[in-house]
């Protein structure tokens, strides 16, 4: 009699388990359909003769004859290399002096007891929910006041308002759990701080700082706002505004030319995320990211 | 998870008894050294703008005298302005809450197939989040696109009549949403993975020797395990969605007749292109109550949590 009750309650168990694994991946597929949707329409579209966008007859989902032409035409567009070289400049600077930044700040925060170095930490974290639309008046008259309005060092200057917060924080977070035998180890062994700094906590922390660096990245690369406030022209334009304001504005929209050249565009993130998911992963979920 | 998002604030450091008053002296002053470019990052970029913000935000239009709080009196008085406030809050509610369920959903569905598969599917699920936004966007609107609008060929299949997306106020405003929601919720979908598998499988198998059915785990230990994490989450991307600005910019600009506006759209188009510095300063910080509301919340969730961790 038991066993009978135990055989269904495990046979039900069974065919409750193989439905939930059925509906589990049938909310998976339709997710991606939805979520890649987007951007392989956008490359559906780079590949797509003009002629064969203006059809309206036939399927927009699929490509009859691909052409690389517009691809071809951007790539040798000056003005998508100088909106890419911006764009370039920008974030490498960026991303180093936010490391830079946040590295020795961390390590301070996180090692070095100093007077009000409590309020520094939850300080840096409001920072971080402060966000760039809030700044961007402010900042705008700021950056006028400097001269370096319609300047991709302007840029440069404001960008680490939406990284160091961040990049600080979770490298805090890195640096605390590294045990405290090992810098006690090297002050018995005469280390300096910056020693230490540089032999041990920068070694032994390296997961965190790709992760930190990649979210410095991702972040300077994909800015927005800023560069719409302060950039005029399209000679001093990163990739983002470039592509949206100066590609779109053209008197007929030329589409396929558009889409090659956001993709381009969101190239380089997309192929750090390929490479580096993990990383990125532990960066996202370091903290709460903005979402 | 767990660890990463406790080792904020009690992570500075604990006193420690040194014993040299001296190294402690040079110790606090490298200290300093070492935190001044951030301190000069905090105060000249961030807290110095923000006052400065309150500051412009009353002056006269042409910035050349002080008019108290008449900017503030003006926007009160604008119904514009009341439109920005309403669709704003809209905006913000229903995006959350979408990506929070969604996420929540995937992020469950995930944890259910076998590990082996996980990291496949989460690396397709990802890519909306790291593709800029403003890019994407730019696909979005083509979709969108009335003349060739692939999303109304795709429901005419399934016989839905065509949807004027960007044309019609209430469209307009649903479809700035699902764009949102599109980007926003993948990374939901990764934290509450995170915090999902952080949650100690003993607490599942106790249950299923008592007899809990899947809705009584989920109620009874999922979503108190996770609790927090949900509420810091949510508020995060509170601030963020309600702080959006490069999804209405590429899809809408504010338009049709301004009803897509957002605090932020509305505060560049006034401030910065019709040139009114400190009506556009007034306008963004309409929205620094509300956000300090968030902040004292987020905070005050992330302290808790780090006391329970330790």
């Amino acid at each position: 009699m038991q066993a009978a009750t135990m055989g269904r309650r495990s046979g039900s168990l069974r065919a409750e388990r193989r439905w939930a694994l059925w509906t589990a991946y049938v909310s998976l597929i339709i997710a991606c359909v939805i979520f890649l949707m987007p951007p392989v329409y956008m490359l559906i579209t780079s590949l797509k003769t003009n002629a064969e966008m203006a059809n309206l007859q036939g399927n927009p989902w699929i490509v009859l004859n691909p052409t690389l032409e517009h691809y071809r035409a951007i790539v040798e567009n000056p003005l998508f290399l100088t909106f890419f070289w911006n764009s370039i400049k920008v974030t490498v600077v960026t991303v180093i002096l936010s490391m830079v930044i946040s590295v020795l700040a961390a390590f301070a925060l996180a090692r070095m007891r100093f007077w009000g170095s409590q309020w520094l930490a939850t300080g840096v974290f409001l920072t971080y929910l402060v966000p760039d639309t809030l700044l961007f008046i402010p900042l705008y008259q700021i950056v006028g006041g400097l001269g370096l309005l319609n300047n991709t060092w302007g840029l440069v200057l404001v960008y680490p308002t939406l990284t160091v917060p961040f990049c600080t924080w979770i490298m805090i977070g890195y640096f605390a759990s590294i045990p405290k035998e090992l810098d006690e180890a090297a002050l018995i062994d005469g280390a300096s701080w910056p020693q230490m700094l540089i032999k041990i906590f920068i070694p032994v922390a390296l997961p965190g700082i790709i992760a930190a660096t990649i979210f410095a990245f991702t972040v300077s690369w994909a800015a927005f706002v800023y560069p719409t406030a302060f950039i005029t022209t399209p000679d001093q334009m990163p990739l983002t505004i470039g592509v949206v304001s100066t590609l779109v504005r053209g008197d007929t929209f030329a589409w396929g030319q558009i889409m090659a050249g956001a993709l381009l565009a969101a190239l380089p993130p997309v192929i750090v995320y390929a490479f580096l998911m993990d990383y990125y992963i532990a960066g996202l979920t370091a903290g709460a990211t903005k979402g | 998870m767990a660890d990463s998002m406790s080792a904020a604030i009690p992570a500075v450091a604990q006193p420690r008894s040194s014993s040299l008053q001296k190294l402690a002296r040079r110790r606090s002053s490298i200290a300093f050294l070492m935190t001044l470019p951030l301190i000069c990052v905090i105060l000249g970029l961030v807290v110095y703008p923000a006052g400065y913000a309150i500051y412009l935000s009353m002056l006269s239009r042409r910035m050349d005298e002080f008019v108290g709080l008449t900017q503030y009196d003006i926007l009160i008085e604008n119904d514009t302005f009341w439109l920005v406030v309403f669709q704003s809050c809209f905006f913000a509610v229903t995006a959350v809450i979408a990506k929070a369920a969604i996420g929540f959903w995937l992020a469950h569905m995930l944890h259910h197939i076998p590990t082996k598969g996980q990291r496949k599917w989460r690396g397709m699920l990802l890519v909306p989040w790291v593709i800029p936004p403003a890019l994407s966007t730019l696909g979005w609107w083509w979709m969108y696109d009335p003349t060739y609008s692939s999303l109304n060929w795709i429901l005419a299949i399934f016989a839905v009549p065509a949807v004027p997306w960007l044309g019609e106020p209430w469209w307009a405003r649903v479809s700035v949403i699902i764009v949102n929601v599109w980007y926003g919720a993948p990374f939901f979908m990764i934290m509450y993975l995170a915090a999902l598998k952080s949650v100690p499988e003993q607490l599942y198998e106790a249950a299923a020797i008592d007899g809990a059915s899947s809705w009584q785990r989920l109620r009874y230990i999922t979503l108190p395990m996770m609790q927090n994490i949900i509420s810091i989450t949510v508020l995060f991307s509170l601030i963020v969605t309600f702080a959006n600005y490069d999804i209405v910019r590429v899809l809408t600009n504010g338009g049709p007749r301004d009803l897509t506006h957002l605090f932020a759209t509305y505060a560049f188009q006034v401030g910065i292109l019709s040139g009114n510095i400190p009506r556009g300063a007034a306008v963004s910080l309409f929205m620094l109550p509300l956000l300090a509301i968030f902040a004292f919340f987020i905070l005050r969730g992330v302290n808790q949590r780090n006391k329970e961790m330790m």
